[in-house]
């Protein structure tokens, strides 16, 4: 099953977050201190203050008889969650004409190279021809990180040694993309705290000269983020919109315990699709994100006998 | 970091400030704002709960001060009990009774370990003068070794490194032996990242533990983490002893309550943050001051240690002396501006004064100020800079192209630096001196030009006091 792999990823998740769900139901009303217990739960999976939001609007909707009981919180939290998550999902955008620039960005340790590593795979097994451009001049060995991944894949990567203008980097990767005639060219950026002007005002300049060659580029601009950030997250996908027209997210990480829940909180300020889940350390951990299953995944209402 | 607590915090101060006396209702009314705030900020639920719960009773529970408005001592049982769950008096390293020290990285992917280490042993070098190697242990990222060689080649730091097919314990163990064979003092482990989950990886930094009996475990926590901090820090905990934490990443806007949830359920303390990208951005951390910074009570004592690691005493000395005899001219002038970038960057070094932290939280404060002033300095000739009385028009104009600056940006630095240097000549006449400082001053002799004049016993405490009257001259724009 095409999302096994994300059931078992979240399956700890499921076992947190459920755990206190099943404990939450079993023999309530529903009264005041359930409605203060659900919205703890909530708050443990990182939904932050959503979860005090989607307390009320079952507060409302119970006033006006819409939930009569309890068995109706689960498939009302269902709707609620699926709700908010709508236009989240999205295949990866394709440029009419080839290459199609992917650009990808994140703060420090969001896992940017190992997405990307993986992207190039998911292409990749497509039948998709890639190029990827080594852009994080920046920290140390990034640009080896990457080549090693290239050599892994089999996949050319063009690349300036480390401390390079990574604008310059960019600029000859479009460059070669073109002549090379690839269908995708995926661009790594070094990872920044959205909170330091000057490697914002670095990601501008990226982005620009990545439009000298093609001026509809980048056709793509991924944000990583970390699943195990909390409400921080939202700072950095507001942030980074400044700088950079991000176009969707990947959620890094996703086969710990974390929940990732902050992405609904990000609907707010950045209303772009979530493309793509990590979930796991190998090249081909990488699952589009679906809506549903990952409501599912979380709630664990697809197997409401097991829990 | 921890802005939002401190506003939150400045919320509840002014819900109290105006009352007489803390009775139950205002200072559930103050607890409140705290509690939203510390939720908001990614503190654990359950910590959240138990630490309003022991504010309220510190509160409640002490004597009415009469002389102490009530707002007053809110904070300070904030302060307290925020002191208390950042860890009490600060705890530094562990330390080894023979032999190396041995301190042991470990954290989830992306949490900074491998920066982190080699910030640390920088530290150790600058601090503590020690002699420490890095050992490569994080074979699983491609590059990891890669990184932290290119990373001990710039610093200079030794690096124990061997292929990625060796298996990390055993790198561990020979990297450790390998130290003491060559006189290392301190060995740091770079382990790989790893889920708190994964059984396999786990099991093999129990190995390297146990093989390596490091004297101290450290686990790296990226200041942005949420909820799940908790979690995975209890798992690491529980498989291995941790004596403490480094926080990554305190220079994002992240409110950092995952770090203060960790610090309750492991009981460890954070012992040092990271502050930036720079090698040398790792900082000590000092619970009670950073209570103090996130309260907006500022940070002074770390403001003056930074001070003094990077002011030279003699050089502010011979300032100060020229500043008096009125022989103060650019090049001095540009040796203090230096000396205050060293401090690093403006708004990081003004955040650290009381109540100025949180009115700068907006403010786009840059370095670049300094540089321009920088670079029309540099535009003068010698003659110039030593002798600004003959800077005449013709001069200012050929100054202002030569520095890619507006006319009116010279004439404002001239302007600038003559009322300073005549403010100068009134203090040295000992004119408008304080008393205290006039104290400080050595008695405030010297007057005139003349060499000698009154003489300077013992010089100044400490270098500062000269590098910061150069201060605000040079800022009054």
């Amino acid at each position: 099953m095409v999302f096994g792999k994300l059931l078992s990823a979240l399956k700890k998740t499921r076992d947190v977050l459920t755990a206190g769900l099943s404990r939450l139901f079993s023999g309530r009303k529903l009264d005041e201190a359930f409605l203060e217990d659900l919205e703890e739960v909530l708050y443990n999976s990182d939904l932050g203050p959503v979860g005090t939001r989607i307390v009320e609007d079952l507060k409302v909707s119970y006033k006006k008889r819409e939930v009569k009981d309890i068995a109706e919180v689960p498939p009302f939290l269902r709707r609620k969650l699926i709700a908010m998550l709508e236009g989240c999902e999205a295949p990866l955008v394709r440029a009419p004409q080839a290459p199609t620039v992917i650009l990808v960005v994140g703060v420090n340790g969001a896992g940017k190279t190992t997405s990307i590593a993986k992207l190039a795979r998911h292409l990749q097994l497509q039948g998709k021809s890639v190029l990827l451009g080594a852009g994080d001049t920046f920290r140390a060995a990034a640009v080896e990180q990457l080549t090693m991944w290239a050599l892994r894949m089999n996949i050319p990567i063009i690349k300036q040694g480390t401390g390079a203008d990574p604008a310059a980097v960019a600029f000859d990767a479009v460059a070669a993309a073109i002549a090379r005639k690839v269908d995708y060219l995926i661009l790594d950026t070094a990872g920044r705290l959205h909170t330091q002007k000057n490697l914002m005002t670095e990601l501008e300049k990226i982005v620009r000269v990545v439009k000298k060659n093609l001026p509809d580029a980048p056709h793509e601009t991924l944000l990583v983020l970390d699943g195990t950030t909390g409400q921080n997250a939202i700072r950095q996908a507001s942030e980074f919109a400044k700088s950079a027209p991000i176009t969707g997210l990947i959620l890094a990480k996703m086969d710990g315990t974390a929940k990732g829940g902050a992405v609904f909180g990000i609907r707010d300020v950045l209303p772009v699709p979530v493309k793509f889940l990590g979930v796991g350390e190998g090249l081909e951990d990488l699952e589009p994100f679906r809506v549903e299953s990952y409501v599912d995944a979380i709630l664990k209402f697809d197997n409401p006998a097991g829990s | 970091m921890f802005d939002s607590l401190a506003n939150a915090l400045g919320k509840a101060y002014h819900a109290i400030v105006g009352q007489k006396v803390l009775t139950e209702a205002n200072v559930d009314d103050g607890i409140r704002a705290v509690r939203q705030a510390l939720l908001e900020a990614d503190v654990n639920f359950q910590v959240a709960k138990e630490f309003v719960a022991d504010v309220r009773q510190r509160v409640l529970g002490q004597k009415v001060i009469s002389s102490v408005e009530p707002g007053q001592q809110f904070v300070k049982c904030f302060h307290d009990s925020l002191t208390d769950l950042l860890g009490g008096q600060a705890t530094g390293l562990p330390i080894a009774s023979n032999g190396p020290l041995i301190l042991m990285m470990c954290g989830l992917q992306g949490s900074g370990k491998t920066t982190t280490c080699a910030k640390l042993a920088l530290w150790l070098r600058k601090n503590k003068k020690k002699n420490p190697r890095l050992v490569a242990a994080d074979l699983q990222r491609p590059a990891a070794v890669e990184q932290l060689q290119s990373l001990g080649k710039q610093l200079g730091i030794a690096v124990h490194a061997e292929p990625t097919t060796a298996r990390p314990p055993e790198v561990c163990r020979r990297g450790v032996e390998f130290a003491k064979a060559h006189g290392h003092d301190v060995v740091i482990l770079d382990t790989a990242g790893r889920l708190h989950i994964d059984e396999l990886l786990m099991r093999e930094l129990q190995e390297v533990h146990d093989k390596c009996k490091p004297h101290g475990v450290l686990l790296v926590c990226d200041a942005m983490l949420g909820q799940d901090a908790v979690n995975s820090a209890k798992e690491f905990h529980a498989r291995l002893p941790l004596h403490g934490l480094i926080l990554t990443k305190v220079d994002g806007d992240s409110r950092g309550g995952a770090a203060l949830s960790i610090v309750k359920v492991t009981g460890r303390p954070i012992l040092f943050a990271g502050v930036g990208e720079k090698p040398d951005d790792l900082e000590e951390f000092d619970p009670s001051r950073m209570a103090g910074r996130i309260l907006g009570m500022g940070d002074v004592i770390g403001l003056v240690e930074k001070a003094q690691s990077v002011i030279d005493e003699k050089e502010a000395e011979q300032a100060a002396r020229k500043m008096q005899k009125g022989q103060f001219n650019f090049e001095d002038f540009l040796g203090q501006l230096n000396m205050i970038r060293k401090l690093g960057p403006l708004k990081k070094v003004l955040g650290m004064l009381p109540g100025v932290g949180s009115m700068l939280k907006d403010v786009d404060l840059d370095d670049k100020h300094f540089k321009r002033l920088e670079a029309i300095i540099q535009s003068m000739t010698v003659r110039e800079r030593q002798r600004p009385e003959v800077i005449d028009l013709p001069r200012r104009r050929r100054i202002a192209q030569g520095s890619g600056n507006p006319l009116d940006a010279v004439n404002g630095l001239i302007k600038q630096f003559k009322t300073m240097q005549d403010m100068m000549k009134r203090m040295g006449k000992g004119g408008g001196l304080p008393p205290g400082l006039d104290g400080l001053l050595g008695g405030g002799g010297g007057a005139g030009p003349k060499r000698g004049g009154g003489g300077f016993p013992g010089g100044f405490p400490g270098g500062f006091p000269g590098g910061g009257r150069g201060f605000p001259g040079g800022r009054r724009r």
